[in-house]
């Protein structure tokens, strides 16, 4: 199986603060990987190191088989990335916003072209597309946000609390689309606070106080904490927090 | 190349969908250089005059027709006696009176000296003095005109040459200062508060982690500015030629290159500011006080550096307007060529690759 993240002993410190402390995971190509956490777990940090934003204090990983410390242009090409805070600009339309990032990732005028019509139609946005943003609701902003972040193809796509603030209903869309897209071989990893959406994962990550405390299946976490559901796995990992936020 | 235009494309839709930033971008020079035109002006026009003539020759009433042809003055009545000065004065409509003596035609021809006398409502000593200059050239022309031979000097004659503002317009000491003021202020505060909400609104990161290098993010942020400030530095010739009537006397070239080497240091310090602050509020704050204000007072344009205290005038210095202001008077007003500003030139050139350097290094920093 093709590794599309490897991690061995990453950590990062500022200061006398140890940020994240050493993790080492893997995740695989087509994988849903979820990385949950406590606010200040150290996930914001870890997932800022992987894609480059951030030099780790030591450790090494690789993204999409390139090394973090040098061949971040690279990494760059090969990943996706949307924020829990907006990643489009709203004074923009549907279209020019993905003109943009189409033209940002380097992709020619014909090839934005044919991507906005597919994207447009796919997401039923042919009647928006020259309106402004900000007036879509919040549930299409995300849907057409995720859309932008794996518009040039990429190998492997962040997601940083990508459902914020959104509907169950419109949430649950969402991750129809993040099937589909992993369902074609896009590695998907997203961080969550919704323990409902852990369970879509195909394996999840449970960091605490910077190191990662339990990996595997949401099904083999339950057993192993002998809990119904993955709130309760939390709540017994996150009680043992000494890190208040 | 492409990237970059994309990005730039995208910049001129942010500042064009913005209709306050439009506004203060577009309407802002305009505006000041009307009301530094019209209504700050150190000129004195229409100025109320009485004349109080005790010739009644022919003369004396050539001089009160060339007096009132000129824009400067404006005679309301002639007068039979002192007394009437006077009273004028306490009534506080006029603001100086003119008298010209009897035998005022027959001691010209004779080459005597005529004295003229001229008084002044020196409540407002600067004006008085103004009227006063303004006064002195139409009797020297007067004289000029109408008894060429006569010896010189006639009574009111004004030794004072003004240099290349002969009519003591203000126009040429504020055009300049208005330029440094307007792309002072749109360069850096329009650069670094774009930049800044690209933080705010949490799209930085979105560009950072894109294959579009940190430092390009940066250049096509600012290269929307260094276009609209050259349309702005268009639009305040186009007002000072077409209406003020001040003409560029220079190098056009030259004032152009020059203003854009000045928009380029203004650019830096935006950028600077905006490496540094996190929120808009506080990159537009730095901006007016840290900058603007600065200009403003040690650009030489509304007070002399020269009348400043020894530690003061050292600060002016570091003040980019200032050299920017000495290069424009001294291209536009005096028509001087590049060898008479090449240390200036040089010193905002050096101040912009300082700036620059310093931004770029904490920009990195950031970054990691």
């Amino acid at each position: 199986m093709e590794q599309v993240i490897t991690a061995h002993k990453l950590s990062k410190k500022f200061g006398d603060f140890i940020a994240t402390n050493e993790i080492t995971f893997s995740v695989n190509k087509g994988e849903i990987f979820g990385f949950l956490g406590a606010n200040g777990a150290g996930k914001t940090t870890a997932m800022r190191m992987l894609c480059g934003l951030s030099i780790p204090s030591s450790g090494e990983a690789t993204i999409a088989g390139f090394d973090i410390y040098k061949q971040t242009e690279e990494i760059k090409k090969s990943i996706g990335y949307m924020s829990q805070r907006f990643s489009l600009y709203e004074d923009l339309t549907v279209r020019e916003n993905i003109r943009f990032f189409g033209g940002i990732y380097g992709l020619s005028i014909p090839q934005i072209k044919l991507k906005t019509e597919e994207l447009l139609g796919s997401l039923g946005l042919e009647k928006e597309a020259n309106k402004l943003v900000s007036g879509l609701p919040l549930g299409w902003r995300q849907k057409l946000s995720f859309s932008v972040a794996i518009l040039h193809n990429p190998k492997l796509v962040f997601l940083d609390e990508p459902t914020g603030g959104v509907d169950p209903l419109t949430r649950r869309q969402f991750w129809n689309m993040i099937y589909e897209a992993a369902a074609k071989g896009l590695t998907v990893f997203v961080t969550t606070h919704y323990m409902d959406e852990a369970e879509y994962c195909d394996r999840i990550s449970m960091m605490v106080d910077g190191k990662i405390e339990a990996m595997g299946t949401p099904a083999a976490l339950k057993q192993q904490f002998d809990a119904p559901n993955m709130d309760h796995v939390f709540y017994q990992l996150a009680r043992g927090a000494k890190r208040k936020e | 190349m492409k990237q970059f235009m994309s990005f730039v494309t995208k910049e001129f839709y942010h500042v064009l969908r913005d209709r306050k930033t439009l506004f203060i971008l577009f309407g802002m020079p305009v505006v000041q250089i009307l009301i530094f035109g019209f209504a700050l002006t150190t000129e004195v026009k229409n100025s109320k005059i009485v004349v109080l003539n005790m010739a009644h020759d022919q003369s004396s009433r050539l001089l009160i027709d060339q007096i009132e042809a000129s824009a400067y003055f404006e005679t309301s009545r002639e007068l039979n006696s002192f007394s009437q000065v006077e009273e004028e004065f306490k009534r506080g409509e006029i603001r100086l009176a003119l008298v010209i003596p009897a035998n005022f035609e027959q001691n010209m021809r004779r080459g005597e000296q005529v004295k003229l006398q001229l008084i002044n409502d020196a409540s407002d000593p600067n004006t008085a003095t103004t009227l006063g200059n303004y006064m002195g050239f139409i009797l020297a022309d007067f004289q000029r005109m109408h008894f060429p031979t006569a010896p010189l000097p006639m009574q009111i004659v004004s030794e004072i040459k003004m240099l290349y503002n002969p009519q003591l317009k203000g126009a040429p000491n504020f055009v300049p200062g208005v330029m440094a003021m307007v792309l002072m202020l749109i360069c850096v505060m329009m650069t670094s508060v774009a930049i800044v909400r690209e933080k705010e609104t949490g799209t930085m990161e979105i560009l950072l982690v894109s294959p579009f290098k940190p430092i390009l993010v940066i250049f096509s942020k600012a290269f929307p500015y260094l276009l609209l400030s050259l349309v702005n530095v268009s639009s305040i010739l186009l007002l000072s030629v077409f209406v003020l009537n001040l003409p560029i006397n220079g190098s056009l070239f030259l004032l152009y290159a020059m203003s854009t080497l000045f928009i380029i240091t203004c650019l830096s310090i935006g950028i600077l500011i905006s490496v540094r602050t996190n929120s808009q509020q506080v990159a537009m704050l730095i901006s007016l006080m840290g900058m603007l204000l600065p200009a403003l007072l040690f650009s030489g344009f509304m007070f002399p550096i020269e009348n400043m205290p020894i530690p003061l005038q050292v600060i002016s210095n570091i003040v980019p307007a200032k050299w920017y202001y000495i290069i424009v008077k001294a291209v536009m007003i005096k028509g001087l060529g590049f060898m008479s500003i090449w240390k200036e030139a040089a010193i905002l050139l050096l101040m912009t690759f300082v700036l620059l350097g310093i931004s770029l290094k904490k920009f990195k920093i950031r970054l990691a």
